[in-house]
């Protein structure tokens, strides 16, 4: 079950995103207490878990908008957690997509595509722009980009969000519950468009209580709980047969809310006292 | 609702209905109101009033210095609102810094020039080349009165943009970093500019006070080309023993203030809509 390589780091660029031991405490709060997992290049993989589980806190490690307590995580090959490591230029190869969109209200949609390049990566304005507008039409967006955010719809800024991302060019694209904040009718475009994505080989690691998104489009599902990796693998087997009662009770719950409440009753035991997975 | 009224007992009734009470209230007012009218214009006698406040041949001398004197209020003014918007972002960012000195030396700074009148700090600086010969602010007497009232300006300016910079959400400094922007570039590209846009209206505010503040400048001993409004005003008010000149500069300043107060009223409805 466990995904960690004999050599660390592998050396390998195809292995895109390396985490190792990792550890995040918030306070005497310990959220994440030793994820080790490797994201390979063209690998979508979902993380699920309950709330409170760490996803958010994990994936924002990766992009080192939280500092980790220890461990180490490797970009393409570099050290983001080296504290002499270029972050700034790391983070161009690795797009981040918010739950709540965060879309720069004082930029029109193009300029939101844009600014990233011209200013972080100094590539001229009308290059920028060309592929600032190509990415706009690849998520269906072609005939906003004179818009500012507030114009647009929800699901719009989220597929903005994702054409920004684009816009630099990335290697990987970290999402965090990007269809939550969603209105029901608009998460279908924004899941379609990250289904284009995966198809195209981008590599993508999503947080989502989407389980037949996670089920449909993942390559391999981490089910977080407790700030471990309680189990991963295939999503037919995470989702479709799990090992662990913990997945199953979470999944129990997820899938089918009318159980809600008897399930925590359930794993409530284990849930305070989680038993040490692998 | 039929029940409560049937419940509520005839007697308690007041003797005249609310309506009619505040009917009569306002009738008063005006009695009152039309009485004073009266009352001033018979006691008052409108040629002196003229002569002394608005006589027309001191407004037509007046009107030919004023372009000269409102340009000044304009240059103190503009000069000084210029000097505290950039050093209050300074001071904004002081206060918000990881390094806890620079935050108390903004605190310091900003409840120093809060607490001290105006005044003082001008007629600081007006002595400061008294005091140290060698030293000459540029475009004298200009540079002094922005370095002096900006640097006051700038004390109550740091707090405003403080608040806005805090009223930027912190996930915008997070999408600009996870695209790869230094943390002072995600600030100037990213945080200041909404900032700015949250607290137009009370910067703009502040930009009134600085124009009605820019009068203080009579203390330098100026040059009669240095003069503004207010000093241009009480001299030839002085000369001629008549008000009107001050009356004209007083106008003068509200050709400036009341289109701004406006700006400002519009701004904050615009933007109570937006929310
Ligand atoms: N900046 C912070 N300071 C203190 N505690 C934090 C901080 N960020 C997260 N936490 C705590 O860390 C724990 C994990 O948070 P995290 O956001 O990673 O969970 P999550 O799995 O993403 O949950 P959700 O599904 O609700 O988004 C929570 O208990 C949370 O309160
Ligand atoms: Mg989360």
């Amino acid at each position: 079950m466990t995904t960690t390589p004999d050599v660390v780091p592998t050396g390998n660029r195809a292995d895109e995103i390396q985490i190792y031991d990792l550890h995040k405490n918030f306070g005497d709060l310990a959220v994440l207490k030793g994820i080790s997992t490797v994201v390979r290049r063209g690998e979508v993989v979902c993380v699920i878990g309950p709330s409170g589980s760490g996803k958010s806190t994990l994936l924002r490690c990766v992009n080192l908008l939280e500092e980790p307590t220890s461990g180490r995580i490797f970009i393409l090959n570099e050290e983001i957690t080296d504290p002499d490591a270029d972050v700034d230029f790391i983070r161009t190869q690795m797009g981040m997509v918010f739950q709540q969109f965060n879309l720069f209200p004082h930029l029109t949609v193009l300029e939101n595509c844009t600014i990233g390049q011209t200013q972080v990566k100094k590539i001229p304005r009308s290059v920028a722009e060309e592929n600032a507008r190509a990415n706009l039409a690849k998520v269906g967006l072609a005939d906003r980009t004179a818009s500012y955010p507030a114009q647009l719809s929800g699901g719009q800024q989220q597929r903005v969000a994702i054409a920004r991302a684009l816009s630099m060019d990335v290697e990987m694209i970290l999402f965090d519950e990007p269809t939550s904040a969603l209105d029901p009718e608009l998460v279908g475009d924004v899941l379609g468009v990250m289904r284009d994505l995966a198809d195209e080989g981008m590599t993508m690691m999503v947080v989502t209580h989407e389980m037949a998104f996670a089920r449909e489009v993942a390559d391999r599902v981490i089910f977080m709980d407790g700030g471990v990796i309680v189990e991963e693998g295939h999503p037919d087997q995470v989702i479709g047969s799990p090992r662990e009662e913990r997945t199953r009770t979470f999944l129990q719950r997820v899938l089918d809310p009318t159980h809600a409440s008897p399930a925590p009753q359930a794993g409530g035991g284990d849930r305070s006292q989680p038993p040490a997975a692998g | 609702m039929s029940s409560t009224a049937t419940v509520a007992p005839r007697v308690t009734r007041a003797k005249i209905s609310p309506r009619k009470r505040a009917r009569r209230i306002r009738l008063v007012q005006y009695a009152v109101l039309i009485a004073l009218v009266v009352l001033m214009i018979a006691t008052v006698d409108g040629r002196q009033v003229q002569s002394v406040f608005f006589r027309p041949d001191l407004i037509v001398l007046t009107l030919q210095g004023v372009p000269h004197a409102l340009f000044n209020t304009l240059a103190y003014t503009l000069g000084a609102f210029v000097v505290g918007l950039v050093l209050g972002t300074i001071l904004a960012l002081m206060r918000l810094s990881q390094v806890a000195p620079y935050r108390w030396l903004a605190s310091i700074y900003i409840e120093f020039f809060r607490g001290v009148p105006a005044l003082i700090v001008l007629l600081s600086f007006g002595l400061l080349s008294v005091a140290f010969p060698g030293l000459r602010f540029p475009f004298d007497p200009y540079g002094t009165v922005w370095a002096a009232l900006g640097m006051v300006s700038a004390a109550y300016m740091a707090e405003t943009i403080r608040a806005g910079i805090q009223a930027v959400p912190k996930g915008q400094v997070e999408a600009a970093r996870s695209l790869g922007m230094p943390a002072g570039m995600a600030t100037r590209k990213i945080v200041l500019p909404q900032a700015f846009r949250i607290i137009t209206p009370p910067l703009t505010n502040e930009l009134i006070l600085l124009t009605k503040d820019s009068s203080l400048v009579y203390v330098l001993g100026l040059t009669t080309a240095a003069f503004e409004l207010t000093k241009f005003g009480r001299e030839l008010s002085n000369s001629n023993v008549n008000l009107t000149p001050l009356v004209v500069a007083g106008f003068c300043y509200l050709i400036i203030t009341l289109p701004l107060t406006f700006l400002v009223r519009r701004m904050e409805a615009r933007q109570q809509k937006a929310r």
